[in-house]
């Protein structure tokens, strides 16, 4: 199933989606196999159900360093359940019998240099993956990987912070392509209080220096957040720890964990909605 | 950046993005005032008046005789906080004076690193943080409280296996969040450009006294120099005068733990394969998907799964052999140092005087001239040298 020919939605054509109904998105992130593999694959059920516009997958990583403690924890649990980088593709494949929604996974550099950067592309480009984002691959690092990117037509995503400067921007825009990851706070990964005023500069300033749609993460926690970066200017939000810390609190109780993730996903992409 | 931070094809800058203008800022001081008088000036007065360089290269006549080698040892045991860190955690912590941080951040296995950073921070005058993994601050109660006792406040990891690999990423997500006024002053030669460059920098002072000392007292180069390797800043420090004189040869001594075989060890470069971890591409101990795995050796500077870009480029040309050297047989050199020259080697360095026994023992190396780099003292590991050798203190 290689994207070029596939049914699968690109990323342009969910953002053009969106936009006709003046909606912004909502792409939740999860890290694949956290707390294991079928409960995992059921929580990104609830995620599509209740109106994930995308879906952002994290392939865990023993060392995770742009990851706040949320997020580790998902790694460990992930990688303590027995997940590894077949069994992720394989959940990515599952995924892909029941939804068409463009699906890119987050991912730490030496698991793709492990495997062969060429052949890592094939796998995800044949699982179904649309886009691929490694969290310690600045775009100095990245030609090969780009290259590669393109050849199995697989969209490469950079981070952008506030620390970036315009220069750089423009780098990041010509190396990215289906949207650029707008990171909204200095620090790791993790649930926040705020918004901060300088996201929202940064989304005005990055909308000079890049085409692409955007989309907000790292501390986007709750609905008031996701309808702030839209209002702004971002195409949308994509919210990790404030789903994944639900994982967290009710491992004992899984029916409760899933239908909590279904009842905040319904609340987050209503928050999409009319903010013009 | 304006240089590629690339040792071969190591080294490199994998970090996230909200690290890229820090490393551009400090690349910019580091080149800036490496060539600055006045913060040479600095720093020479700090190395010789604080941490007491130059430091000697002293025959070990002892070891020599019993071996049939003559055996020298680079003493940076005799500096201030025990070990060469402080060559680097000087230079780096006026560094971060020069740029004016108002933070340094590091991270320390054994304590190590963390004393001398927390000694410079009080000199300085600049509050210092070190984030320990709390299985190390378990181990090594009595660092932690020299670390406290100079200002430093000890900031245990309670992530992943709880040690060094944990701290140094503790200690990256600290810089990613509070990088504008922070510096992160890493203990060796890796982490991604420019660290592998600049503590190479500040550490190549082993070297260059090194080589004047040895044309002084043997007229001549050594035929071997001996270092071991954590993450590589004593010996790079100690090889890179030597490198271009193509007869010296050089010698890398890592952590062999349990033994290769065993699976518990920190041998990176004998055993491991290229990986990136820490912000470069080096050697690194993983499993087949890159998950990085822990790393064992009773000493735990070596304890470190990974190593510094350059010794991996080091390896991969052949300019330097890397042995390692298990727990057993590092213990045996640091009760050999102790009972022939009176001098306590630390068990870091301990393994290099293990394979300088090994070494000498092969007949074409009889009469050959050593250098071993004593990176640091053994006070610090005497409680567990004790518990090892089964003596009650
Ligand atoms: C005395 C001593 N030697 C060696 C090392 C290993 O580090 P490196 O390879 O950077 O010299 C350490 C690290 O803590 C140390 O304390």
């Amino acid at each position: 199933m290689s994207l070029e020919n596939s049914s699968l939605e690109s990323y342009s054509e969910m953002f053009k989606r969106a936009s006709k109904k003046f909606e912004g998105v909502f792409v939740p992130f999860v890290v694949a196999g956290d707390p294991d593999f079928d409960t995992s694959l059921a929580i990104v059920k609830e995620l599509v159900k209740n109106g994930a516009d995308a879906l952002e997958i994290g392939f865990a990583f023993s060392d995770p360093i742009a990851d706040g403690p949320t997020v580790q924890e998902a790694n460990l649990r992930a990688l303590n359940s027995g997940i590894n980088i077949d069994k992720n593709f394989e959940f990515i494949k599952k995924i892909r019998e029941f939804t068409s929604i463009p699906v890119g996974i987050l991912i730490y550099y030496n698991l793709i240099y492990q495997r062969g950067i060429d052949l890592f592309y094939q796998q995800a480009s044949e699982n179904g993956i649309n886009s691929i984002l490694s969290a310690d691959l600045p775009p100095e690092e990245a030609s090969e990987v780009v290259k590669v990117a393109k050849k199995y037509g697989v969209n490469q995503i950079f981070l952008a912070a506030q620390t970036t400067t315009n220069e750089r921007l423009k780098v990041i825009s010509e190396f990215s392509s289906g949207f650029t990851y707008l990171v909204s706070v200095m620090g790791v990964t993790g649930a926040r209080n705020e918004v901060k005023n300088s996201t929202v500069d940064l989304i005005k300033r990055l909308r000079k220096h890049n085409d692409l749609p955007l989309l907000v993460g790292f501390g986007i926690s709750h609905p008031n957040h996701v309808k702030e970066v839209i209002e702004a200017g971002a195409e949308g939000a994509i919210v990790g720890s404030a789903l994944i810390e639900i994982i967290s609190q009710n491992l004992n109780d899984k029916e409760r964990m899933l239908q909590k993730i279904g009842e905040n996903t319904l609340k987050l992409k209503e928050a999409t909605k009319n903010c013009l | 950046m304006i240089m590629n931070g690339k040792f071969g094809k190591y080294g490199g800058i994998f970090v996230p993005e909200l690290l890229i203008p820090a490393l551009e800022e400090l690349e910019n001081a580091f080149l800036k005032y490496k060539d600055d008088n006045k913060f040479n000036k600095e720093l020479e007065f700090y190395l010789k008046e604080f941490a007491g360089r130059p430091t000697g290269l002293y025959l070990a006549k002892n070891i020599s005789k019993k071996l049939g080698c003559k055996i020298y040892l680079k003493r940076e045991d005799m500096l201030h906080t025990g070990a060469h860190k402080i060559n680097n955690t000087l230079g780096q912590g006026l560094l971060a004076k020069y740029m004016g941080k108002d933070r340094i951040i590091a991270e320390t296995g054994a304590g190590q690193h963390g004393i001398a950073t927390a000694a410079v921070g009080a000199m300085l005058d600049i509050p210092v943080e070190v984030y320990m993994g709390s299985e190390d601050v378990d181990r090594q109660r009595l660092n932690v409280f020299r670390m406290e006792i100079s200002g430093a406040n000890v900031i245990p990891v309670e992530n992943g296996a709880c040690t060094l690999k944990d701290a140094i990423n503790q200690a990256f997500r600290d810089w990613i969040t509070n990088v504008e006024n922070t510096h992160y002053l890493i203990g060796s030669t890796m982490g991604p450009h420019p660290y592998p460059t600049m503590v190479k920098h500040f550490q190549t002072i082993i070297g260059k006294e090194c080589r004047k000392q040895i044309l002084e007292l043997e007229n001549k180069l050594p035929d071997a120099v001996i270092a071991c390797v954590g993450g590589g800043s004593n010996s790079i420090g100690i090889f890179s005068e030597f490198i271009s004189d193509k007869n010296v040869e050089l010698i890398g001594v890592e952590g062999g733990g349990d033994g290769i075989a065993s699976g518990r060890h920190g041998a990176t470069l004998s055993a491991g394969s290229e990986g990136i971890l820490h912000g470069s591409l080096s050697y690194v101990l993983q499993d087949n998907d890159g998950q990085i795995a822990e790393a064992h050796s009773l000493s735990a500077g070596l304890d470190y799964p990974g190593v510094g870009p350059e010794q991996s480029h080091l390896k991969t040309t052949g300019r330097a052999k890397y042995e390692p050297i298990t727990d057993s047989e590092a213990l045996r050199g640091f009760n050999l140092l102790s009972r022939y020259e009176g001098i306590m080697p630390a068990l870091e360095s301990s393994h290099a005087v293990a394979f300088a026994e090994k070494y000498s023992s092969v007949p074409e190396n009889k009469g050959k001239t050593i250098i071993i780099n004593l990176s640091g003292r053994g006070d610090k590991d005497m409680f567990l040298a004790a518990k090892l050798l089964g003596v009650k203190v």
